[in-house]
């Protein structure tokens, strides 16, 4: 009460005839829904999606990405640029501005210093700092002045965005983080789960993995909000109850993430008591082909390495046919509904890299059938096609979630067609997806002959996960099954168009490049077969306003800016 | 029978520390990394940075022994510390999760209610239930009650709880807007109104464990009741003229147990285990949560730290067993 | 406890017999006289013959999708809905791929059933195997049920992931895909639940060892082998019994766990407890999609129970007759 008198004056007469709307703290409590659970609030000791939408109401970036990707200042004044002067002539360092007289939660000014910390901090010997990536190529950040930052590049640099930009690389307060560089990181559980931050809540009560609770934060910038005083940000369950939770019982306001089949959303959504809304990122659901030998047969050091190209895949007509036969529509409308569209693109957004490539959009089983044929497969007695005795059969595997069977049986289905058998396989995802180098079940190591999983790349430039496709990235033994060239792919076509990319400036020569090399990967080759084109969809009540479900940056990016419909 | 409790005691010592060491090579061995959860935007040298600050770069026997330090050095410190406000673990570095990078110790410790109040009360009703109708439906075999009973209690056990939980949403919480479907672990209770809430967001999952447990005790019950009822000292002690009553609760009773304690002495361990699905359907976030999403993402501080101590309940509870043997029946003898 | 007290009531229903009668016959013929039993064996022959025989009869690919012709109702659904889309082709509907449920019932009872006594009887097996031994020999006792310990307190999942990572291959690579991953899941799930059997086993026997009968025939010198089968397994049947039971319904539950988990076998097989997993999402608006493969647990599961319950009272001599 009394905090809500101090701020009715501060906002003055001015504000009177909104005030009643936008005042902070009126509207009271926000139940958020994650079905993953937040294990922590510091982004740079962990990844993970949950932890660093958790973090983003208490921790800012300099600027975020908006829904539409584009870049808007948060901390910064505005968005430094070669016109404006921001970013050096030679794309060598970018230097940010912050908004004067911001303070932290706890009352202390936020200076360069910070953010500079910020640097030290996620570049520090020994820490594991999970954003490391944002920093690579960083070799140097000064504080100019009290509020003016310099990040230098080791060279020229035509995409300076990475360091403290997005929900991935906030700015963390010097203070509270001095003692916890390094190898001590970890062991800050104070700092790790109650952070001091500029955003428009802070931490009140912090249950790992179970439940967070906030409350707004009374230093936040502008004075009008956040609209509500509490936030309850519940973890745990799984996607179907979680969308229960908001639409059907109304318990929530907002579930996110709803991975689920669209006929089963639709009929939550059919009570009433919520909207279900989607987003477009990067996110490409894709079928990879092993474009080398991952037969059981080969020993173990030379299964699924370069030294033994794939009997059947290498030829790409085979791969093309396996494109062409598969029906995107029904995979569409089974699988993903509103949360999906079929693509044929690896960088689908944003427009000034998205390829107009169409060609796999329509099922075309006679042309997939007549190239197999041309290939030399012929259907044998059991209408499975034959090669000098050998079959045409593919292991499929991909990791264990009821949308993406769905989606292998479908393939399945299309291939049998076309004489084409299939082996399905799904891996549990944490054995998936984690780069266990003894498993022989990650994707990395790819013993199967096709899998499909999503891949995309954050914020809104697609160099570096281009980029990924060159020779030295293929996982091997040697290298430990580390890598990103999961198809192994190996060309020295790619290759110098990754090196153009590298180089190029302006944005209009990197866009016609980067589709250059998407139309490669994808329709030229069909070394990677997108199928559908992923949005993120999440729920949120119908008493719930401001919401704009962003799929560039974090979800809860303008929370600030949420409020109670009555 | 005091030397043999100490004597198992004494024994127990050198067998969990062997279960530890074989826990531990166990999640070593499993495939699976505590980065499976992280973007795949993340590049392999930057993994591989996380992975060394975790400690995994180090070999096996550097991890156990550290680990081992820490449960029985370090730990009991910081108890004594909280207890006695001294300071000696001050700069020990303790079980530190590999998800949350807090102490393992006090994230068991804030589980242990929700999880307590739930899984625990739902195996005391289920056991609560089972016995009775165990006993009256071995008594009267085969009437309508023991009929309608083995009905129940073999949907019971063979409907799993992941489908029985959802049918309870779907029914209390979405049709009628009875029961709420998640848990708050954080309800304080302190008068009347957050009492009735407790209740209320407790009558589903403990009637879907409960229903579970009771299902498997009193089919034990009754079974062991039925081989009891037909043997000779019950004839006899019938023919002296022993009532009915008596004959049952008295003889019969205590002669059955034998294998329904063995069925409890299992169970008691699980409850602090926790209920993986059940939790997960109504979002309780008990141990049994913790325990499946440090599985899940390979958080082996905290499994192998909550693994042990269910192998110390266990090997405790079954000792407990061993006793209870011994006093329902005193010809059953260890030494 | 052999010489079998030849009930009148049964000798007279009995057809004349030329040869001696042997004890199994008047187990058979006690057994027949439960009619929940009776029943249920019956029940549990026609459910294996619709899962064997199924096929033959009902020959649509239960893996054949038909997205055009999906989320059909069973056809009684016309009963009360003149409106719900049914086809006499798909007489229990089809799921959101357009998978026939019939012939998804048929193709995943054979792998159910299949799956759940094999892993059920391994599992029992060795549960009294060890139970037995524990119980009855001292020396035995304190390593076996240490050993038991250590397998209650093993995370059951890490032990899957690493019992699929050494076995998996050889096994496919012996047997084939789908042998191979039976042969796992069998040896998984019964490996992992022979426990709380041997326990119970063990309990019981330790207090039967110091029965009259017991001490009767040791005193004569009966070796332990023929004391174990003749006077303490008789007696330990029951608990077995309800154990088996319970071990069949959770062996079929487990395996649909382990496919939920991508442990189990590969998404075009279907089992009844993989269905009714599949299912839940749809509950409320396809409720035929959990009832039925529900139904084939639970009944399948009750039909066990009461046969075991016939088969008790059956082999037990102070029964048999009254």
């Amino acid at each position: 009460m009394k905090l809500r008198t101090t701020l009715m004056g501060a906002a003055g007469v001015l504000a009177m005839a909104t005030a009643a709307m936008a005042e902070r703290g009126s509207d009271g409590n926000v139940n958020i829904l994650y079905w993953q659970a937040v294990s922590i609030m510091n982004p740079y000791l962990s990844g993970g999606t949950k932890d660093i939408e958790a973090a983003s109401l208490v921790i800012e970036p300099l600027a975020r990405f908006d829904a539409g990707g584009v870049l808007v200042p948060f901390l910064a004044e505005d968005i430094p640029t070669v016109q404006n002067g921001g970013v050096s002539e030679d794309l060598t360092t970018i230097t940010w501005k912050l908004k004067p007289g911001l303070v932290w939660s706890d009352g202390t000014a936020v200076t360069s210093a910070d953010v500079v910390f910020t640097w030290q901090y996620c570049t520090a010997e020994g820490g594991g700092c999970a954003q490391g990536a944002k920093f690579t190529g960083v070799t140097n950040v000064e504080a100019v002045d009290e509020l003016t930052v310099r990040v230098t590049f080791d060279g020229p640099t035509p995409y300076p965005y990475g360091p403290f930009v997005g929900g991935q690389s906030p700015v963390i307060q010097a203070a509270q983080f001095a003692d916890c560089l390094g190898p001590r990181a970890p062991e800050c559980t104070q700092a790790n789960t109650y952070p001091i931050g500029t955003g428009p809540f802070t931490v009140t009560n912090f249950v790992p993995d179970d439940v967070v609770t906030l409350a707004a934060n009374p230093n936040y910038r502008d004075p009008a909000k956040p609209a509500f005083a509490t936030v309850t940000f519940k973890g745990g369950g799984d996607a179907l109850a979680a969308g229960r939770a908001v639409l059907e019982t109304g318990e929530f306001d907002y579930a996110w993430n709803l991975q689920l089949a669209p006929d089963v959303i639709e009929g939550m959504a059919a009570a009433g008591k919520g909207t279900v809304v989607a987003a477009f990122g990067t996110n490409v659901e894709r079928i990879e082909m092993n474009l080398t030998n991952p037969s059981p047969d080969l020993p173990e050091g030379e299964r699924a390495t370069v030294k033994h190209p794939h009997p059947i895949l290498t030829d790409a007509r085979v791969r093309e046919a396996l494109s062409i036969a598969i029906n995107r529509d029904i995979i569409d409308e089974v699988g993903y509904g509103p949360a999906g569209q079929p693509t044929c693109n690896l960088v689908p957004a944003p427009a000034l890299y998205a390829s107009d490539n169409t060609a796999c959009l329509t099922q075309d089983l006679d042309r997939a059938n007549a190239l197999l044929d041309e290939a030399g497969w012929v259907r044998g007695a059991d209408g499975i096609r034959e090669k000098d005795g050998m079959r045409l059969s593919l292991l499929y595997q991909t990791s264990t979630n009821a949308v993406r069977q769905d989606v292998q049986a479908l393939v399945k289905a299309d291939w049998e067609a076309i004489g084409v058998e299939t082996e399905l396989r799904n891996v549990s995802a944490g054995v998936f997806f984690g780069g266990d180098p003894a498993s022989p079940d990650t994707f990395q190591r790819f013993y199967a002959d096709v899998q499909m999983y999503t891949n995309n790349f954050e914020g809104n430039d697609p160099q570096a996960y281009l980029a990924a496709y060159a020779c030295d990235k293929i996982p091997s033994p040697e290298s430990g099954w580390q890598g990103e060239n999961i198809n192994r792919i190996c060309d020295p076509v790619y290759e110098a168009m990754i090196a153009e990319l590298a180089a190029a400036r302006e944005p209009e020569v990197r866009g016609e490049i980067a589709k250059r090399m998407n139309d490669w990967l994808t329709k030229d080759n069909n070394i990677i077969v997108p199928l559908i084109y992923r949005g993120r969809v999440s729920a949120h009540a119908n008493t719930l306003g401001g919401v704009q479900l962003n799929s560039f940056d974090s979800e809860l990016w303008n929370i600030a800016d949420w409020y109670r419909i009555d | 029978m005091l030397t043999f409790v100490f004597r198992r005691l004494l024994l127990s010592i050198p067998t969990l520390l062997v279960i530890g060491l074989v826990v531990f090579l166990l999640l070593d061995l499993a495939p699976g990394d505590p980065l499976a959860n992280q973007p795949l935007s993340i590049p392999p040298e930057v993994r591989e940075q996380m992975r060394a600050a975790l400690g995994l770069d180090k070999p096996v026997y550097v991890q156990f022994f550290l680990w081992l330090y820490q449960f029985f050095v370090v730990e009991p410190l910081v108890l004594i510390d909280r207890t006695f406000g001294t300071a000696f673990a001050a700069d020990q570095v303790r079980i530190l999760s590999w998800q949350f990078r807090s102490p393992v110790m006090d994230v068991i410790w804030q589980r242990m209610p929700q999880t307590l109040w739930v899984v625990g009360m739902a195996y005391l009703v289920g056991v609560l239930i089972a016995i009775p109708i165990g006993i009256i439906s071995a008594v009267r075999q085969y009437s309508i009650f023991d009929q309608i009973g083995t009905l129940i209690s073999m949907i019971g056990f063979s409907v799993p709880t992941f489908f029985t939980g959802v049918l309870l949403i779907v029914i209390f919480s979405v049709n009628l807007g009875w029961l709420p479907s998640i848990y708050d672990t954080q309800l304080v209770v302190n008068d009347w109104a957050s009492f009735w809430q407790q209740v209320r967001q407790m009558i589903m999952p403990v009637a879907v464990l409960a229903l579970f447990n009771a299902s498997q005790i009193s089919r034990y019950m009754r079974a062991s009741m039925l081989d009891n009822l037909t043997q000779d000292y019950v004839r006899t002690a019938r023919a002296k003229g022993v009532r009915e009553n008596a004959v049952v609760m008295r003889h019969v009773l205590r002669n059955s147990l034998i294998p329904v304690v063995t069925v409890i002495a299992l169970g008691v361990p699980t409850i602090f285990g926790g209920a993986i699905i059940t939790e997960q359907v109504f979002k309780v976030n008990g141990i049994g949560q913790l325990l499946i999403s440090a599985i899940q993402n390979n958080d082996i501080p905290m499994v192998q730290t909550l693994t042990f101590i269910f192998a110390v309940l266990i090997v405790l509870f079954n000792l407990i067993a061993d006793v209870l043997y011994g006093l329902l029946d005193p010809r059953i003898r260890y030494d | 406890m052999t010489d079998a007290t030849a009930p009148r009531a049964v000798a007279a229903a009995a057809p004349p017999a030329t040869r001696a009668r042997g004890p199994w016959r008047d187990v058979w013929d006690q057994f027949r006289t439960h009619k929940g039993a009776l029943i249920a064996g019956l029940f549990l022959v026609a459910i294996t013959l619709f899962a064997a025989l199924g096929p033959w009869l009902w020959q649509i690919d239960p893996n054949a999708l038909n997205v055009r012709n999906k989320d059909v109702r069973p056809i009684y659904t016309a009963l009360w809905d003149a409106g719900a889309k049914v086809s006499w082709s798909h007489p229990l509907g089809t799921d959101q791929l357009g998978r026939d449920l019939l012939a998804n019932l048929i193709q995943g009872g054979r792998i159910s059933l299949a799956v759940g006594w094999a892993a059920m009887a391994l599992s029992v097996v060795l549960g009294t195997l060890i139970g037995v031994l524990a119980g009855y020999f001292k020396r035995l006792d304190g390593p076996l049920m240490r050993f038991t310990d250590l397998m209650l307190a093993l995370p059951l999942l890490p032990l899957l992931l690493v019992m699929m990572l050494l076995f998996r291959d050889s096994l496919r690579a012996a047997f084939g895909p789908e042998t191979g991953i039976f042969i796992l899941i069998v040896v998984v799930i019964a490996v992992t639940s022979w426990m709380h059997m041997a326990r119970i086993v063990r309990g019981d026997v330790l207090a039967l060892k110091e029965r009259e009968f017991v001490l009767a025939a040791r005193s004569i010198g009966t070796p332990p082998r023929r004391i174990i089968t003749r006077h303490i397994l008789p007696n330990v049947l029951s608990p077995i019994m309800v154990s088996a039971t319970l071990g069949l319904a959770s062996a079929i539950i487990t395996e649909s766990a382990l496919s939920f988990l991508g442990l189990g076998f590969p998404s075009d097989f279907p089992t009844w407890g993989k269905l009714l997993f599949d299912a839940v999402d749809r509950m409320a608006d396809f409720p035929e999609r959990v009832i039925w493969p529900g139904l084939c647990i639970s009944l399948t599961v009750l039909a066990v129970n009461y046969i075991g319950d016939g088969l008790r009272d059956a082999l037990d001599p102070r029964i048999r007759g009254r």
